[in-house]
């Protein structure tokens, strides 16, 4: 089912999604992959705020190419989400609701997900150009120094995305390759 | 002996920089439509469509294809009758390479040191291949290659009992464990035999070859399209959710090896294989 969205997410909005969902995302998300990431787990050791409030917010896992003049952004696509995973439960514990990003999950993501009543989303990897179409401005709040890696607020507009997880815990990326799989399973790691 | 200015080899690979990252070759736009065709996962459609709608944008208001840009490789055929001339080459490589990102609002992914990881901020250095070759002509093929389909690349030492069900078991291994991660479609890059590194090396250079472009050897043709059908089985599909387009080629490239060994690569690549050539 297609159906618009506003972020962040007020109390109950992420328990309507089901993955699978076809879902245009309207409103402010925020940045951050790798280094930021790395850099709020700091902060929240030392007891320092993160830059901004996690409370029903979306985590979009991107580093943009450059803008070129009179545009908010340059090429922005989702980066791989499970290099995240290693920070990604604790920041849902304590508010986070939703992440953008390509890729599979770990079990503790998953779990944090279901806990904590929130949504892991895909944007198609590589269709970067298309999505900066969709997002309307762009601003450096935090970590200017990491450059692409910064942590930005964006303002998106229908923005599409695809529920992965749920708060049931389905995850798509498991039951949607059965579907058109014929092949057996080849089993070496 | 001919000689070719070194300013020359910084502008070609500016050049090659920003064309590269902003239109696919002819041939991965081919084998996108043909996908749009075969897919049978309506998701799979819609994202086909979507990708192909990026490709047209990206080219149109100069966008990148991708935010990654990825880490510049280069391989340079290098005649042996050709003198360079005005300066070093290697250097006058990087300068192409800072020229091209910087002046072509490409992203600087590139860190100085894999554990301190301060980003250079202007995406060198590149990783060159040289290659000395008979005649008077330079041949400069850049691949700026993004690391979400990079990391899920690997190399198997097999031994040579494991033959060649053992390749097939190698890169089906590789590619299920890329699964959505490394962006699918993807375009698979084999290298067989050679030493540990010739084998990775082999593989890269895979990937350049034309999608659709098939190995002259009989039984590494036939290899490349058992392949490409039992991917296209695993039900992966286009960005992982499914479907019928999981790789839209294979590209596999051998090498004499050791008696004792079978060196394996298998270098992943995402939709967007970027790589251009210029002969100078």
């Amino acid at each position: 089912m297609d159906r618009h969205i506003q972020v962040p997410f007020l109390e109950g909005d992420t328990e309507k999604l089901t993955a699978g969902d076809y879902v245009y995302l309207t409103g402010t998300v925020y940045t951050a992959r790798d280094a930021a990431h790395k850099r709020m787990s700091e902060a929240l050791q030392k007891g320092d705020a993160l830059p901004f409030p996690l409370e029903g917010n979306v985590i979009y896992y991107m580093g943009p190419s450059p803008a070129r003049e009179g545009r908010p952004i340059g090429s922005a696509g989702p980066t791989t989400a499970s290099r995240m995973d290693k920070y990604a439960p604790k920041l849902m514990d304590l508010g986070l609701k939703g992440m953008i990003g390509k890729g599979k999950r770990s079990v503790e993501v998953k779990d944090a997900i279901v806990r904590n009543k929130g949504v892991y989303f895909a944007a198609v990897g590589g269709a970067g150009a298309l999505l900066s179409q969709c997002i309307l401005s762009s601003e450096v709040v935090a970590y200017e120094d990491l450059g692409t890696e910064a942590v930005r607020k964006l303002e998106i507009k229908d923005f599409p995305v695809i529920v992965v997880a749920d708060t049931k815990g389905n995850d798509l990326y498991e039951t949607a390759v059965l579907q058109y799989r014929t092949a057996p399973e080849w089993g070496v790691k | 002996m001919r000689e070719i200015s070194v300013e020359t080899v910084s502008q070609v690979i500016e050049k090659l920089c920003i064309e590269a990252n902003h239109s696919l070759s002819e041939d991965m736009r081919e084998a996108f439509d043909h996908s749009v065709e075969t897919e049978k996962s309506p998701l799979g459609r819609q994202i086909l469509d979507q990708l192909r709608e990026n490709m047209k944008i990206a080219q149109k208001e100069m966008i990148p294809i991708c935010q990654d840009t990825g880490m510049a490789v280069i391989f340079m055929e290098i005649g042996q009758e050709v003198h360079f001339t005005g300066g070093s080459l290697e250097q006058s490589i990087h300068e192409g390479v800072r020229r091209g990102y910087t002046n072509g609002y490409l992203r600087k992914s590139v860190v100085s040191d894999p554990i301190l990881r301060e980003n250079t901020k202007d995406n060198t250095p590149a990783v060159i291949h040289y290659e000395i070759t008979e005649g008077d002509k330079v041949s400069i093929t850049l691949a700026p290659k993004g690391f979400g389909s990079e990391n899920m690349s690997r190399i198997f030492m097999l031994k040579p009992a494991d033959g060649i069900e053992g390749v097939k078991n190698a890169v089906l291994t590789a590619v299920e464990n890329a699964g959505p991660n490394a962006c699918p479609p993807m375009v698979i890059g084999v290298g067989i035999g050679g030493t540990f590194e010739k084998c990775a090396l082999l593989a890269k250079k895979a990937l350049t070859r034309k999608a659709g472009e098939r190995s002259q050897i009989p039984y590494v043709r036939d290899l490349e399209e058992e392949l490409l059908a039992k991917i296209n089985a695993t039900g992966i599909g286009p960005a992982g959710l499914g479907g019928t387009t999981t790789a839209f080629a294979v590209n596999i490239n051998t090498y004499p090896t050791h008696i004792a060994g079978l060196p394996v690569a298998v270098n992943i690549c995402c939709h967007v294989n970027r790589h251009m050539t210029k002969v100078l």
